[in-house]
């Protein structure tokens, strides 16, 4: 279970604190997507949930955040990598740099906790094979499209074999196909008993796979609850946030005068 | 190595003799006009206020020219052009080994070598930072030209057309070793013991030779200067 607790968080060198008495509990196997405006505290909120703010990047903290029953602040940072990590936007800031290969590159994660090569090799094997990258394995990761480097990203935090993920904008440069691959895996990884939290502005991708949605909003949760209550809820738009397709779909109609709505099961 | 051997050796020759290795070494690897980018991008920032402090404010016997109220002297000429050669020979050594070096074998090496990873890691995003940062020059001067900055004609222009890159540059640079250093972070890359590598770079019999053969240079070369065997640098 990963767990916030009345966090309160400021940077270094900020008057002001960007977030403020935050809750939020995500129970292992919970997908829990996170929308908000641009600058609401979306991605601090990642920062503080996988422990980086403030032990990588200083800052104050107030509260706790709370990763199976042990506060963050009492786990060394690669200690803490080994129960949560983190996937940021940028897959080019993402590569090590230090690999010749996209299989080496996802391999990294394995290799720095320690493991016997036979582990690393076949936790890398099925991280590409989860994300369908297989065929990238022997390119450059310095030579991928944003997509591509997205995904080797992402097969890099799954070959770490993590209890739990934070990701700040996953599918910002995935096609389609690639946005539902990576979706469904982290489908899977939930089923194994995984807590996810995602930021996204694709509410689309959030209705597919989040159970419950919180909105941030100027450093505050303002609505936390099932996907489909937050997502329908009539307040989005004014916090910044686009609704998904068959919300917007099922308002258009219903401001027609159509049926629809309630045959397709649908609920605004 | 070959700074260290240019900043020993002084004068003219040894310097510009490691020039001509590094750009013919360049050449072989086919990265000769990347290599002579680097290092003019390296070398005018700081050659250009050496050799007028050097030339303009050295004291000397011999007046070449009067600048107000500089005299340009030989020995100060003959200084700034020995500090000019040397500043190349460095700016070539590190420009070759940063186009030339592969990240990942040097960051093994290291830690073959005994050194932490986060300190190979260091080392080895300092090999990177050149080519990157060329690229990321090369990306926002596009960029800068597409709004209408002319980087292109005379001299003059095109010195006015660096100076809106150097802030973008090296911000954006700043930014990027943040984020990657955190990325690595999240991947376990601080943790301490024992890392199972997946591949060692190669080191050969001639490589290990030739590494010492260089080092024994630099030695010789050390005290021959300490002998007083070698011209003095001025």
């Amino acid at each position: 279970m990963l767990e916030l607790r009345g966090v309160t968080y400021r940077y270094a060198g900020y008057a002001r604190p960007v977030l403020h008495d935050v809750d939020l509990a995500l129970r292992d196997g919970e997908i829990v997507g996170l929308v908000g405006a641009n600058e609401a505290g979306k991605s601090t909120v990642c920062l503080v949930a996988s422990g980086l703010a403030p032990a990588s990047i200083g800052g104050q903290l107030g509260g706790d955040v709370v990763i199976d029953g042990e506060r963050t602040t009492s786990l060394p940072v690669h200690e803490l990598a080994q129960r949560v990590v983190i996937g940021f936007q940028n897959p080019s800031t993402q590569r090590s740099g230090v690999a010749a290969t996209v299989f080496e590159e996802v391999a990294l994660g394995p290799m720095n906790l320690g493991l016997p090569v036979a582990e690393t090799l076949a936790r890398t094997r099925r991280a590409l094979a989860t994300l369908r990258i297989e065929d990238l394995a022997d390119r450059d990761p310095a030579r991928l499209s944003g997509g591509q480097g997205q995904l080797v990203a992402i097969a890099g935090l799954l070959a770490m074999g993590p209890r739990h993920i934070v990701l700040d904008e996953p599918t910002a440069q995935l096609d389609p196909e690639g946005s539902n691959l990576v979706a469904a895996a982290l489908r899977d990884l939930a089923r194994t008993g995984a807590a996810l939290l995602i930021v996204e502005h694709k509410a689309d991708l959030l209705d597919g796979i989040c159970d419950r949605v919180a909105v941030v909003d100027a450093g505050r949760i303002v609505l936390d609850g099932p996907t489909t209550a937050v997502l329908g809820d009539e307040r989005l738009a004014g916090w910044g946030v686009e609704p998904p397709s068959r919300v917007r779909l099922a308002r258009s109609l219903a401001a027609r005068g159509l049926p629809g709505l309630a045959e397709l099961g649908w609920t605004a | 190595m070959s700074s260290l051997v240019a900043f020993v050796a002084g004068g003219y020759l040894v310097p510009l003799a490691l020039v001509a290795i590094a750009l013919v070494s360049a050449a072989t690897g086919g990265v000769a006009r990347r290599l002579a980018s680097v290092s003019l991008l390296l070398t005018l920032p700081i050659a250009v206020s050496v050799v007028l402090v050097s030339a303009l404010t050295r004291a000397g016997t011999e007046v070449l020219v009067v600048l107000g109220p500089f005299d340009v002297t030989r020995e100060g000429v003959d200084f700034a052009g020995q500090m000019l050669v040397r500043l190349f020979a460095i700016s070539t050594a590190i420009g070759l080994f940063s186009l030339t070096t592969d990240p990942r074998a040097f960051v093994f090496d290291l830690e073959r070598r005994g050194l932490s990873p986060r300190f190979a890691f260091v080392a080895a995003a300092t090999v990177e930072a050149v080519p990157a940062m060329v690229t990321r020059a090369g990306v926002i001067a596009a960029a800068q030209r597409s709004r209408g900055l002319d980087t292109e004609g005379s001299l003059r222009a095109r010195l006015r057309g660096v100076l809106p890159l150097v802030g973008p540059v090296i911000l954006s640079s700043l930014t990027e070793v943040e984020e990657r250093s955190l990325a690595l972070e999240v991947r376990a890359f601080g943790r301490p013991g024992v890392r199972h590598l997946l591949w060692w770079p190669p080191d050969t019999a001639v490589e290990r030779v030739a590494r010492w053969l260089i080092v024994a240079a630099l030695l010789v070369l050390v005290a021959v200067r300490l002998a007083g065997a070698w011209p003095p640098i001025p």
